[in-house]
């Protein structure tokens, strides 16, 4: 049986970048795989931004190499060519305030050089997939945070680019509107764009992206899909916690103490064989069990294991 | 409460070194510009009236005349001069002048006056009876002072420098209508005579401030040569040096909107598009530039419409000049930007800079009013070439040609801005 192989759309290897004596890139690596959603996760200051950065053309590697489509891109920052099949969504809103969406739409639309022809119905369309149409005619100062955040996305994304770089795309928005976000980055992924995000909510990389890259100190310490991380990382033990409605008075074996003298916690790899055996060793305390929970191992889990519980500023 | 807000407002001033230079720095810069132009009128320091005197009537009377301006430290009296386009600088023999050559230098702007001395002067000065022959100054009005100045010296210099004229002639108005002097009187008469003619042959002319207010004893015509025909003369002068400052604070605020493109974002976005930093630039110079060049054009027709400013013949001079100020502005708005961090910054250096330049430049007050080492300070300001070439095509009428000198020092200024724009702005770009 033949193997399908996913074909690497983007590939970052060995980036290195320094500011003064900070290095922001220390060798990282990645590849974004057709048509995937990629996570780019990593604490404050880890070089995410700067990674996207770089890949944008707006910061000059000092070593490394990064391939789009099978070509070389320039690092060294005086030629930005060859980067036409990407598109890039800032963090900030960065759009004219003053300008409509329709008008913000058609600018950003020719300076990345779509042709007059295919212009309007390109804003229409971007109109309809953001769910802006109603409101297109509007200055976009009025509009709300996750209005504004549609927006931004549309217009990096109006020259139709094969891989859309976003930075925090659903930063400060309401869950409507993350839900909206997430739903016209799988629109995307379903016309074939490849997409690489950076974000720091842990639950959305988990549930939306089909792999995930760790950066930190600069380079990417962890690659995978959840399980493969979680295999390598804090393993795949499902963890239970059990309410009590009092103390047991005694240590039972294969628990732990939980976060109050009423909770336990035990780390189960087969829930059906081994949570009853748990419940009967309580029951015999002849204290009662009120409630149950049972967590598999989560992208947060990983995360804290592999970068650690210490500030970053 | 109030200590801890106190506290907190007097760090916020300590460490805003924009707010600081406001607050100490700007009073002071203005209050030494306004002491040096008005504190030191009449000091050694004020500039001398440049006048070119013209003697028609080659009398005893004139040439004595002459003398005693020569003398006159208000005054700097030139007789002679080289013919028309022969530049200062170039070598070469001067004529004397006659009322043509000197009216040609006042229309060129020169000189601010003319003083003609009409042929039968010398006849009738002195005499009270209304014969005497009327001083001509042919002036410009572009300068309202310098007229006054001239004239009031020449009342003055006209009572110190020859005296015993007046004297005679007043003897002989006497004479013919009150009956001759007797010998006695007439004797001390000419002793008193010859004693002011002694004194004035080696006097400096200005020794006396009872005698200069005498006054009125010459008959002075003063002849407008450039304004006369002008509906409102001087309101083209502070419609220039009005819109020229608002021009560069319009062009610095303006400037400002790529400070805001940083701030939101925009212009990282521009930079990953098809657009580059110096297509940026250059279009938000093309836009300041046309903005200045509305913003003054509005300002004029205001002018016309409300003050008769002598607008609509001066179109193609005043377009000329307009756009080579407007594009110059927009690259000194530009410079501004690319060298502040931020918006508060900009707000604090242009006001600072713009308010300087303007009081340097003419903006604020005339430079013929201002003393010599504070008109050379004022060349190195951006405001004064431009008011120099608006002055020049609203007082002098002149040809698009002879605007070369302001053209070509506002295109220097424009590429200077520019490149040092582009040069500040790659801070911006890749890093």
């Amino acid at each position: 049986m033949l193997e399908s192989r996913a074909v690497d759309v983007l590939k970052v290897a060995d980036a290195r970048k320094s500011f003064g004596t900070t290095k922001a890139l220390d060798g990282a690596s990645l590849t974004l795989e057709q048509g995937e959603m990629l996570a780019l996760l990593g604490p404050n200051g880890a070089g995410k931004t700067t990674l996207v950065r770089a890949i944008a053309g707006r910061v000059r590697l000092e070593g490394g190499s990064i391939e789009l489509f099978g070509r070389n891109l320039d690092v060294s920052g005086r030629n930005g060519g060859g980067r036409e099949s990407l598109g890039v969504v800032p963090q900030d809103i960065a759009l004219y305030p003053l300008l409509t969406a329709r008008e913000n739409l058609d600018a950003w639309g020719r300076l990345h050089g779509v042709r007059s022809t295919d212009l309007g119905p390109r804003v229409d369309r971007a109109l309809t997939w953001t769910a802006l149409a109603d409101r297109a005619d509007e200055p976009i100062k009025r509009f709300s945070g996750g209005m504004k955040r549609r927006l931004n996305i549309a217009c990096g994304i109006l020259h139709e680019p094969r891989v859309v770089l976003l930075d925090e795309p659903t930063v400060g928005v309401d869950p409507q509107s993350r839900e909206r976000i997430y739903e016209m980055l799988a629109d995307l992924r379903n016309r074939g764009v490849s997409i690489l995000l950076t974000t720091h909510q842990l639950e959305e990389a988990e549930a939306r992206c089909q792999r995930i890259v760790i950066i930190d100190h600069g380079k990417a310490i962890a690659v995978g899909t959840l399980g493969e991380l979680v295999e390598r990382t804090v393993g795949t033990a499902r963890r239970v916690t059990l309410t009590l409605d009092r103390p047991t008075g005694r240590a039972l074996p294969g628990f732990e103490a939980g976060s109050s003298d009423t909770a336990l916690v035990a780390l189960v790899s087969d829930v059906a064989v081994e949570l009853p055996s748990l419940l009967g060793e309580v029951h015999g305390t002849g204290s009662r069990v009120l409630d149950v929970e049972v967590r598999s191992p989560s992208l947060h889990a990983v995360y804290i294991h592999l970068t650690g519980r210490d500030l970053r500023e | 409460m109030i200590p801890v807000l106190l506290r907190i407002a007097l760090t916020n001033l300590r460490r805003d070194r924009v707010v600081q230079a406001m607050t100490f720095f700007l009073p002071i810069v203005f209050f030494s510009i306004f002491a040096g132009v008005f504190g030191s009128q009449g000091r050694d320091t004020t500039s001398r009236v440049r006048v070119a005197v013209v003697d028609e009537d080659h009398s005893p009377a004139s040439e004595r005349l002459i003398a005693a301006l020569k003398k006159e430290g208000g005054l700097r009296v030139q007789t002679a001069a080289r013919p028309p386009g022969v530049g200062p600088e170039e070598r070469g023999p001067q004529r004397i002048l006659d009322r043509e050559r000197a009216t040609q230098l006042v229309k060129d702007g020169t000189l601010p006056v003319a003083i003609v001395i009409p042929a039968g002067f010398g006849a009738g000065f002195g005499s009270f009876d209304g014969s005497a022959k009327a001083i001509e100054l042919l002036s410009d009005s572009s300068d309202p002072v310098a007229p006054h100045v001239v004239s009031g010296l020449l009342q003055k210099t006209a009572m110190t420098g020859a005296p015993d004229l007046v004297s005679r002639q007043g003897i002989a108005m006497f004479e013919k209508y009150g009956g001759p002097l007797t010998p006695r009187q007439r004797e001390a008469m000419d002793t008193w005579n010859r004693m002011q003619q002694d004194s004035t042959a080696g006097g400096t002319g200005a020794d006396s401030t009872a005698r200069a207010q005498v006054g009125g004893l010459l008959q002075v015509r003063v002849l407008d040569i450039l304004g006369e025909k002008k509906n409102n003369p001087i309101v083209s002068f502070y419609a220039a040096g009005i819109a020229v400052m608002f021009l560069l604070f319009s062009a610095s605020g303006a400037g400002g909107t790529l400070l805001d493109e940083v701030e939101s974002g925009t212009l990282e976005r521009l930079l990953t598009s098809h657009a580059g930093m110096g297509t940026v630039l250059a279009a938000k110079w093309l836009f300041i530039m046309l903005l200045g060049v509305f913003q003054i054009t509005v300002m004029f027709l205001w002018g016309m419409l409300m003050f008769k400013l002598d607008f609509l013949p001066h179109l193609p001079g005043f377009f000329l000049m307009t756009f080579m100020t407007a594009g110059a502005a927009a690259g000194f708005g530009l410079v501004l930007a690319t060298l502040c961090k931020s918006r508060q910054q900009l707000g604090g250096l242009s006001t600072i800079l713009i308010l300087t330049q303007s009081a340097l430049g003419g903006s604020m007050f005339p430079r013929f009013l201002m003393p010599n080492s504070i008109k050379k300070i004022g060349n190195f300001t951006f405001n004064a070439h431009a008011l120099d070439g608006y002055q020049a095509v609203f007082w002098r009428d002149a040809r698009l040609i002879e605007l070369w000198p302001q053209v070509a020092i506002l295109a220097a200024l424009t590429i200077v801005f520019m490149t040092v724009a582009r040069a500040l702005a790659r801070r911006w770009e890749t890093v």
